[in-house]
């Protein structure tokens, strides 16, 4: 028989789909999401329906988003996959042109009543695109440099229309995520070993550089860095949200402040209070515990994914599923370290938690291609 | 049936290493996070919260009510008056111009000033208060209340603003206040909070400054929670401010009042002490200025005007003006002579006019001498030929050793700023200061009270309080702090023989009394006899070519180079009660100007009004009823040309405490 003559167990059907679902995985998202209108709830002093409403009907709109795509053979996204990249490009295109400027930059696009980022949208296209190259590649050929310069094409070329917008947090996320991608697809480990050295050399040059006649920046980029690296430079202007940020955190102790007692963002010493700067509220109200549980939550999220992944003998599904952990680890990973100050403050949402509507769905969308993976993954025979 | 490809196998466990390696660095990421927030919320949590306190918690000062200060008699001297002005909040007015206008309707608001506020209130965030305009009075800001539906935003308030009753009377001696000003800041060594406190105000002469510590009381503070911008969002609790000490003043105003209106329009000071408790009854000194002015805020000009004039209206020349005491030093050298055994007082002294040492002619006030002397006649007739003979034999160091048992020399540590010390020289301190010996000369010009030797008209006053009473009469100006009385010390005797001080009185007794004493037009009827020792201290050199010619007399000289009349006395003779003290500065001759001005400021003293006219000799009493009379005019002229009736109370009898609180 055909059938008898797969290595693979075979994969579910129909309403057995709904078995297979990581509910481990979905359901530490559901908490994680939970808490986020709790502090929705806070940020906005006890007002429900100021955020934590929307944010609630959002994630539930989400979750059967989730649920959904997760039904749907993961085979079928990977024949969309050239797709949504295509299209997410072009939508990057538009978002030069026609985009709505909001914050500074030039990062929303408005299509009838929807306004949407088209970067987020990039995010998942270049993951599923990226999977797709590595699926069709021969093994052979994926460390030779054609085959290299291909996929890095692929991910450089959006990013630079993200950083351009200019969001250089998204954009470097979704460098990263390609390039992990990558990493993980096998191409050899010496590209990876020989892009760091450069970009290692690269940064030591530019210091080195400093207030010598061949500086490599201008003045007033070091005056950024700087500020970058410490922000008490300059604590009303650029550093003050980083220094409020710092203080409400230090100020949250061990067990913190207790549930809407944090005086830093009720008092809003907090800018974007309820968006990227929602962990600063976490910790300052549930302390050192709050923020190591929550942190414990997000990783455990990320080694379900990886461990899915690794099971999986699906390449293009377990190129998914790391990638997509990879841009969730990104995007919780980065908004910590720039609240805790050891990242520049680049304006990335905290996965899940911090309010907004596309970010949500994207993650809740992004979480059902990794269910769909799992779902529909290839395992061996005992 | 679904027909499944051969799945790619190959790389698999190239792929599982490599997501091995991504976990790991993943997780070694979310280490570093977790080190990062141990390090901010465990480590330096204290350092955190600390700040956010600071962030959250707003302190406000709440400024205390400044102390009053009354006179002896409970006369409020310096007390806060409420000073009517409005406030408006921008935010609550919906449109700043409209209202600004609607108010210009009411009171004086020129639309310059309307420009000026809108452009102050855009300065500052929305909620803050702007000053729109102070010292209204009571009925324009009934009006601007009646208003107020047309004008939202618009806050009437009442401020509180020094206020000085007495005008220039009691300026020099209570003071002023105004802003706290950079000096000020730096010598607030304990950093009192109140100095900050925009528009505070804190003494700046005076007893407003010199009892600034009791008067200002303590600063309350609030304690306000706010957020970002600045806006208190609730008050976390309260420490309200301690009002200041209440400040009474041995000063008398009715006789304060007197000797100001008696000066005339002389430039001089004068004090008058109550000899049993060395209470300062009055301190004044001429020309004077008005304190409020300076509250109230002076303009460049005044203020150039009042700095610049040659007669020093901002000085206190009671106490901080050095003098040489002329005349009225004899008392001390006499005193001086007669802690010596082998002198007597009886001995004659031939004055011809003058003294000669070596080369040098010392000169005699009368120019063909007085004759044979003895002390008695020399006190009475102020003959200086005697005085140099006897400041010789008596020598500096005993001269300036009695001046100092008499109070001079030194100050009295009154919470006055200025008070000055004076000069008493000795052999050591002209070493010290020009490097040259003491030379008999020296001591023969300090015998008569010239040279180097400089007095207040503070120390004069002290010193004739000493001799009259033969005790240690220390001068106070505290009668009370906060209704707690200062206590009087009982003086102890002086350290000069009671018959010394006896032939002392007696000859200041004659001074007045006698047919030939220097001050006999200014004695009395015998009622309450005075005794007392003109001075007339020259200021200038006289040349032989002058002296040859004929002395020029001092309404012939300019201004400033004739000569200071001084006068110091006691009254009643018998049992001494007042000392007083005065320098005409130029005024000419102690006897001729200032004996009366301080035979009628004494008597007025002992009478707590104006004296009865048969205290006076027969023959001044009809110019002395004029002059009296002329002082009711000028009193009555004063006292309506102030509605609220504050001044011009001293020829009342009767007269005294309003209200002690």
């Amino acid at each position: 028989m055909v059938i008898n003559s797969s290595p693979y167990k075979n994969k579910p059907k129909g309403l057995q789909k709904i078995l297979y679902i990581h509910w481990p995985l979905s359901f530490l998202i559901s908490v994680v999401s939970f808490f986020g209108f709790l502090m929705m709830y806070s940020v906005a002093d006890g007002d429900y329906y100021l955020w934590s409403h929307p944010q609630l009907l959002r994630f539930s709109f989400g979750m059967v988003v989730l649920i959904l795509i997760s039904q749907v053979d993961i085979d079928f996204w990977r024949s969309l996959s050239p797709f949504i990249y295509t299209i997410a490009l072009v939508l990057l295109f538009l978002v030069q042109f026609f985009g709505d400027i909001g914050m500074g930059a030039r990062r929303w696009l408005e299509i009838g009543s929807i306004r949407f980022q088209p970067s987020e949208i990039m995010k998942v296209g270049l993951v599923l695109m990226l999977a797709i190259y590595y699926d069709w590649l021969s093994p052979k050929n994926i460390s030779k440099p054609i085959w290299v310069a291909i996929p890095l094409t692929l991910i450089l070329f959006p990013a630079w229309l993200v950083i351009i917008q200019p969001d250089l947090g998204t954009g470097m996320i979704i460098a990263i995520t390609g390039i992990t991608i990558m990493f993980v697809a096998g191409v050899n480990f010496w590209y990876f070993m020989g892009a760091l050295t450069c970009a290692g050399v690269a940064i030591f040059l530019v210091f080195v550089s400093r207030n010598k006649s061949w500086q490599l920046l201008y003045d007033y980029h070091f005056n950024r860095i700087d500020i970058y690296l410490n922000p008490a430079l300059d604590p009303l202007g650029r550093g003050y949200h980083i220094t409020q940020s710092k203080i409400a955190l230090g100020s949250g102790g061990l067990n913190g402040k207790g549930f809407m007692q944090g005086s830093q963002s009720q008092l809003d010493f907090l800018p974007e209070k309820h968006t990227d700067f929602i962990f600063t509220t976490i910790a300052e109200e549930f302390g050192f515990f709050g923020g190591i549980g929550l942190l414990t939550i997000y990783g455990t999220i990320v080694l379900f994914c990886l461990i899915s992944a690794i099971r999986n003998h699906n390449r293009f599904g377990r190129l998914v599923t790391v990638g997509l952990a990879m841009i969730f680890f990104s995007y919780f990973a980065v908004n910590i370290a720039m609240v805790t100050g050891l990242a520049p403050v680049v304006g990335v949402p905290l996965p899940l938690i911090s309010y907004g509507g596309s970010a949500m769905l994207v993650i809740m969308g992004s979480f059902g291609l990794i269910q769909s993976a799992h779902v529909h993954r290839l395992t061996k025979r005992e | 049936m679904k027909n499944y490809s051969p799945p790619k196998l190959v790389e698999k466990s190239l792929f599982n290493r490599r997501a091995l390696i991504l976990g790991v660095s993943q997780f070694a990421f979310i280490a570093t996070l977790g080190w990062k927030m141990r390090q901010l919320q465990v480590q330096d949590s204290e350092k955190y919260k600390l700040l956010s306190d600071e962030n959250r918690i707003n302190i406000r000062i709440l400024p205390p009510i400044r102390g009053v200060i009354f006179d002896r008699e409970g006369l409020i001297l310096a007390t806060n008056e409420q000073n009517y002005r409005i406030v408006m909040i921008r935010e609550e007015t919906g449109s700043p111009e409209k209202v600004l206008n609607n108010l210009a309707k009411i009171i004086d608001l020129p639309s310059k000033e309307i420009k000026k506020i809108i452009k102050e209130s855009e300065i500052n965030k929305s909620f803050v208060p702007i000053m729109i305009a102070e010292k209204l009075t009571w009925s324009q800001f009934l009006k601007v209340g009646i208003n107020l539906p047309s004008l939202p935003g618009i806050l009437p308030e009442v401020g509180l603003q020094r206020s000085y009753d007495f005008d220039e009377i009691m300026a020099h001696i209570v003071g002023y206040v105004g802003p706290v000003s950079a000096a000020d800041l730096k010598s607030n060594k304990k950093q009192d909070p109140l100095l900050q406190i925009p528009g505070f105000h804190v003494g700046k002469t005076g007893i407003e400054k010199g009892l600034d510590n009791f008067l200002k009381g303590a600063a309350g503070l609030t304690r306000m929670e706010v957020n970002a911008r600045g806006r208190p969002i609730r008050k976390l609790d309260e420490n309200l401010s301690k009002k200041g000490q209440n400040v009474q003043l041995t000063l008398d105003t009715k006789l304060q009042e007197f000797s100001m209106i008696r000066s005339e329009s002389h430039n001089l000071a004068s004090v008058v002490l109550d000899i049993k408790s060395g209470d300062i009854l009055s301190l004044t000194s001429t020309p004077s200025f008005d304190p409020n002015k300076f509250v109230k805020g002076l303009s460049i000009k005044d203020w150039e005007a009042l700095r610049n004039s040659k007669s020093r209206p901002l000085s206190n020349k009671a106490i901080s003006g050095n003098y040489p005491p002329g005349s009225t030093f004899k008392m001390v050298v006499a005193l001086a002579a007669m802690s010596n055994p082998l002198f007597n007082p009886e001995d004659l002294i031939d004055c011809e006019g003058h003294y000669e040492l070596g080369e040098r002619k010392f000169h005699c006030w009368r120019n063909g001498g007085h004759g044979k002397m003895n002390l008695e006649n020399a006190m009475k007739q102020s003959c200086d030929v005697y005085f140099y003979k006897i400041a010789e034999l008596t020598g500096i160091e005993k001269i300036s050793s009695t001046a100092n048992r008499l109070g001079l020399g030194q100050t009295f540590s009154l919470p006055l700023p200025g008070e000055a010390k004076g000069l008493i020289p000795t052999r050591g301190w002209k070493k010290e200061i020009t490097n040259n010996k003491w030379r008999t000369g020296d001591t023969l010009n300090t015998g008569i009270g010239q040279g180097y030797v400089l007095t207040t008209p503070l120390q004069l006053a002290v010193m004739t309080a000493r001799i009259a009473s033969g005790k240690t009469v220390t001068p106070k100006i505290i009668k009370a702090i906060n209704g707690r009385r200062i206590r009087t010390v009982k003086f102890p005797n002086l350290d000069i023989s009671k018959k010394s001080l006896r032939a002392m009185n007696i000859g200041m007794y004659k001074v007045v009394n006698d047919k030939k004493g220097t001050a006999y037009k200014s004695r009395t009827s015998n009622i309450i006899e005075i005794a007392g020792k003109t001075g007339t201290v020259q200021i200038r050199q006289i040349s032989k070519k002058e002296r040859a010619r004929g002395v020029i007399k001092n309404k012939d000289l300019p201004y400033l180079k004739r000569d200071h009349a001084l006068f110091v006395g006691y009254a009643p003779f018998e049992k001494p009660q007042y000392a007083i003290s005065i320098i005409v500065e130029h005024g000419g001759g102690g006897a001729e100007i200032a004996a009366p001005i301080a035979r009628d400021i004494l008597l007025f003293a002992m009478h707590g009004t104006l004296p009865p006219i048969s205290d006076y000799p027969k023959d001044q009493q009809g110019q002395i009823r004029n002059k009296f009379e002329s002082y009711r005019t000028k009193r009555d002229k004063v006292f309506k040309s102030r509605k609220d009736g504050k001044r011009a109370i001293f020829f009342q009898s009767g007269v005294n405490s309003l209200a002690w609180s």
